[in-house]
C-alpha cells in the first residue's frame, strides 16, 4: 500500500487534516478577536493599574534622584565610623543643588521618617548655604559636623544610607506596625501607635462572624426554598430578591432608623419589657450595629448560591436514607448535607470576600469600631494622599483575598462554585 | 411541606422550630425595608413615629419630604438622580455592548486560554471594591478624566461587565449552536446570523446582565467617591454624605423612591429569567 491511500484528502486536494487544523485555527482567532475588545480595555483600565499599584507602593525613587552624589560616594562607606570628608562634599554638592531648585525641604521631610531630626539640621545648613558661610575650598567635613552635633552622629549618616535603594518595603511594614529601625533590622512601632494591627483583626474579625451569622441563617431559609412547591417558593423569593436588588445605602439608613436609641427595636424592646424605657441599649456606633445590618445586607448572597445547589437535590436521595434506617437528622446529615457543599462554599466565600472589603455600613453604623482596613485605604488616597500606602494595603488586602481564594479551590474547588 | 401523620414528636417539634426560625429570617430580610416607606411621609422632622401616625392620624402624615426633594433650595437630589441616570444607562451600555461579544467569544468552544482569560474578565466583580477602586482611580487621573462623566463612566464599565459577562455565558451554555449553522447554510453572513437569529435568543440574559450592570452603576459608591467632582454627584453620593452628616427625612423620601425603582427592576429581572429558561427549554 502507498502512503497516498492513508491520508484522506479533502476536495481541493489538501489532506484533511491539514485543512481540519486550518479551519480550526481560523476559528481560535475569531473567538479570541471576540474577547479582544474587553480584555485589552480591562487590561489597559484595571489589570495594569493594579501592577501600577504594586510599583507605587515599593517606589522610593524620589530621594535616589535627589541625592545621586551622595549615595554614589557612600558606596564604599561601610556604616562603622563617621563618613570621609568625600560624602560630606557629595552631600554638600547635593544640598546645594536642591538649594537652588528650592527642594530642600522634601529631603527633610524625607529623612525626618527615616530618623526624627533632620529638619532642623538641615534647616541650619540652608541658611548657612543661603548666607554663603561655607567655604568651598575649606573641609566640608569639619564645617558641616559643627553646624549641629546631629551631623557628627554617625547613626543619621546610616539613616541617610538606608535610603539609598530606589525601592522600600516601609510602606508594607507600616501596614503592618512595622518599621526599620536605626540598626537596620525590622521592629514593631510602640504600643500605643499600633493602629494597624487593630484594623487588621478587626476587618477580618467582622467578615468571619459576619459570614458565619450569614450562613446560620441563610442555611435553613434556602432550604425551606428549595423544597417548598413552586407557587409559595416564588412567593417568599421576593424576600430574598428584593433586599439583593435595593440599594445599600437605602439598607444602611433602614438599620439606621431601626437601631437608633429611640428606635423601634428598642421601643419593642421596651415594650415586652427586656430593657427599662430610660434604660435602652446602644445598639448603633458599635459593632453589634456593625454585625446586624451586614448580616441583613449580604444575606442574599449566601441564600442564592445555596439555593440554586439546593434545587438540583432530588428529594428522593433523603427519602432512600430515611428507607435505609437514617433517623431524619441522619439522613440530612449523611446525604443532603454532603452535597450542599459546593452552595456553602460559594456562599461563604462570596459573602467572606464581599464582607472583607466592606467599608460603607460599617463607617455609617459602626461608630468608632466601624473602622475598617477599607476606610484606612479609603483615607489615605483622600485625606492625606499618602497614595503609596494606600496601594501596599490595598495589595495587602489583595493577597489576603488570593489567599482565601486559593484555600477555597484546594478544599472545594473553584469550578464547583455555583452562582443563582 | 405537610408533615405525615405518622411523624413523631420530637420532628413535629424541631418541625415548627424551623419554620420558626425561618419566618424570623424572612422577617429580618424584609422588614427593614418597609420601616423606610411609613417615616417618609413623617409631618415632622423626627425619625420616630409619632404620636400621631400612631393614631393614623392624617395630620401626621405629610408629603413635604417630597417636596423638598423635588424643589427643596439648594437641593441637590435633582442634579443627582440627572447624573445618576445618565452615567448608569451609558456604563449599562457599554457593559452590554463589550460584555455581550466577550461572551460570544468565550463561549465558542474554540477559545484558547479560556479559564485565564475568563478569571481576568471576571476580576472586576472578585477583586474588593476598594482596591478596585484605587486601580481605577489611578488610571482615570493618569488620563485626565477624573471628575468628568466620562470617567466614572469607564469605571462603571469595568464593573459592570462582569455580570454581564458571566450572565450571557451562562445563557449561551444552552444555547443550539446548529441554528446559526443552518442560517449560515442558508446564505446568511455572520453579523446577520447575530442579529436575527442569536441575539433574540440570548436577549433575556443580556437584558438581565445589563439590569446588573445597571445596578451596579445606579448604586456604586466606593469607586465614585475617589472620582466625583461637584458636578458629578450621584444619588448614593448624596444619601452617603446625608446620611453621614445628619438623617433627614428628604433621605428617606429619595430612600422611598429608590425601593419603588428597585420592585420594578426586580419584577423585569424576574420577568426575563423565566423567559429565558422558556426559551432554553428548561422546564421546572
Amino acid at each position: 500500500m502507498s502512503s497516498e491511500t492513508n491520508k484522506i484528502l479533502t476536495t481541493d486536494g489538501i489532506p484533511l487534516e491539514e485543512s481540519l487544523k486550518k479551519a480550526e485555527r481560523k476559528n481560535k482567532i475569531k473567538a479570541f478577536l471576540l474577547v479582544c475588545p474587553l480584555l485589552l480595555f480591562l487590561i489597559i483600565t484595571y489589570v495594569f493599574p493594579i501592577g501600577e499599584m504594586f510599583t507605587r507602593s515599593i517606589d522610593d525613587k524620589m530621594i535616589t534622584n535627589m541625592l545621586p552624589n551622595t549615595f554614589k560616594s557612600m558606596e564604599s562607606w561601610d556604616g562603622q565610623e563617621m563618613p570621609e570628608e568625600e560624602v560630606f562634599k557629595s552631600f554638600y554638592i547635593d544640598f546645594k543643588t536642591l538649594v537652588e531648585k528650592k527642594e530642600h525641604g522634601k529631603l527633610g521631610q524625607r529623612l525626618n521618617k527615616e530618623k526624627n531630626g533632620f529638619t532642623t539640621i538641615l534647616k541650619k545648613l540652608f541658611r548657612q548655604i543661603q548666607r554663603n558661610k561655607i567655604d568651598e575650598n575649606g573641609s566640608f567635613k569639619e564645617q558641616i559636623t559643627s553646624l549641629h552635633k546631629r551631623f557628627n552622629n554617625v547613626e543619621y549618616w546610616r539613616a541617610i544610607k538606608r535610603t539609598a535603594p530606589p525601592y522600600t518595603m516601609a510602606k508594607y511594614l507600616k501596614g503592618m506596625d512595622l518599621f526599620i529601625d536605626e540598626n537596620g533590622s525590622v521592629a514593631q512601632v510602640e504600643e500605643d501607635r499600633r493602629i494597624h494591627r487593630i484594623l487588621w483583626l478587626r476587618t477580618l474579625e467582622i467578615a468571619f462572624f459576619v459570614t458565619v451569622f450569614c450562613f446560620l441563617m441563610g442555611y435553613p431559609i434556602a432550604h425551606l426554598l428549595a423544597t417548598l412547591p413552586m407557587k409559595y417558593s416564588n412567593l417568599l423569593m421576593i424576600c430574598v430578591l428584593l433586599p439583593f436588588w435595593t440599594s445599600l445605602l437605602v439598607r444602611t439608613a433602614s438599620w439606621m432608623i431601626l437601631l437608633q436609641q429611640q428606635g423601634i427595636v428598642n421601643d419593642f424592646f421596651v415594650m415586652i419589657g427586656l430593657v427599662s424605657d430610660d434604660n435602652r441599649p446602644e445598639m448603633m456606633y458599635n459593632k453589634v450595629g456593625t454585625y446586624v445590618a451586614m448580616t441583613q445586607i449580604l444575606l442574599p448572597f449566601m441564600v442564592l448560591p445555596l439555593y440554586s445547589v439546593m434545587k438540583t437535590i432530588s428529594p428522593s436521595l433523603m427519602r432512600a436514607g430515611k428507607s435505609l434506617g437514617g433517623t431524619p437528622f441522619v439522613a440530612f446529615w449523611k446525604v443532603y448535607f454532603p452535597l450542599t457543599i459546593p452552595g456553602i462554599g460559594a456562599g461563604c466565600l462570596l459573602v467572606f470576600i464581599l464582607a472583607i472589603g466592606y467599608y460603607i455600613t460599617p463607617a455609617l453604623v459602626g461608630g468608632a469600631s466601624g473602622t475598617l482596613i477599607s476606610n484606612q485605604i479609603a483615607y489615605h488616597m483622600k485625606t492625606t494622599l499618602d497614595w503609596s500606602f494606600a496601594s501596599a494595603m490595598g495589595l495587602m488586602l489583595l493577597t489576603g483575598v488570593l489567599v482565601v481564594y486559593w484555600i477555597y479551590n484546594k478544599l472545594v474547588g473553584v469550578d464547583n462554585i455555583k452562582l443563582g | 411541606m405537610a408533615l405525615p401523620k405518622y411523624t413523631e414528636t420530637r420532628y413535629r417539634v424541631w418541625h415548627y422550630f424551623y419554620l420558626g426560625i425561618c419566618t424570623f429570617v424572612f422577617f429580618f430580610l424584609i422588614a427593614p425595608l418597609f420601616v423606610i416607606f411609613p417615616l417618609s411621609f413623617n409631618a415632622e422632622e423626627f425619625l420616630v413615629f409619632s404620636d400621631g401616625m400612631k393614631r393614623l392620624d392624617p395630620d401626621a402624615f405629610s408629603l413635604r419630604w417630597y417636596e423638598d426633594m423635588i424643589y427643596g433650595t439648594k437641593n441637590p437630589w435633582g442634579l443627582a438622580a440627572k447624573n445618576s441616570f445618565i452615567i448608569a444607562i451609558f456604563a449599562t451600555l457599554g457593559s452590554v455592548i463589550l460584555g455581550t461579544v466577550a461572551a460570544l467569544g468565550l463561549s465558542s468552544r474554540h477559545m484558547p486560554y479560556k479559564g485565564l482569560i475568563m478569571a481576568t474578565l471576571i476580576s472586576p466583580m472578585i477583586v474588593p471594591l476598594i482596591i478596585s477602586g484605587v486601580a481605577i482611580f489611578f488610571f482615570i487621573a493618569k488620563v485626565g478624566l477624573a471628575a468628568t462623566h466620562l470617567g466614572i463612566v469607564i469605571a462603571h464599565i469595568i464593573l459592570g461587565t462582569p455580570f454581564v459577562v458571566i450572565t450571557v455565558t451562562a445563557t449561551l451554555s444552552g444555547f443550539d449552536h446548529s441554528v446559526t449553522r443552518a442560517a449560515a447554510s442558508l446564505g446568511s453572513n455572520p453579523v446577520n446570523t447575530f442579529m436575527k437569529i442569536t441575539l433574540p435568543l440570548i436577549l433575556p440574559g443580556v437584558i438581565s446582565g445589563g439590569l446588573f450592570a445597571f445596578v451596579t452603576s445606579f448604586d456604586e459608591v466606593v469607586v465614585v467617591l475617589f472620582l466625583a467632582g461637584l458636578d458629578n454627584t450621584t444619588i448614593p453620593i448624596q444619601m452617603w454624605t446625608g446620611l453621614r452628616e445628619q438623617l433627614s427625612p428628604t433621605i428617606l423620601a429619595v430612600a422611598t423612591c429608590l425601593i419603588v425603582l428597585s420592585v420594578l427592576i426586580l419584577v423585569s429581572a424576574e420577568l426575563l429569567r423565566r423567559r429565558s429558561e422558556r426559551l432554553r427549554g428548561i422546564n421546572r
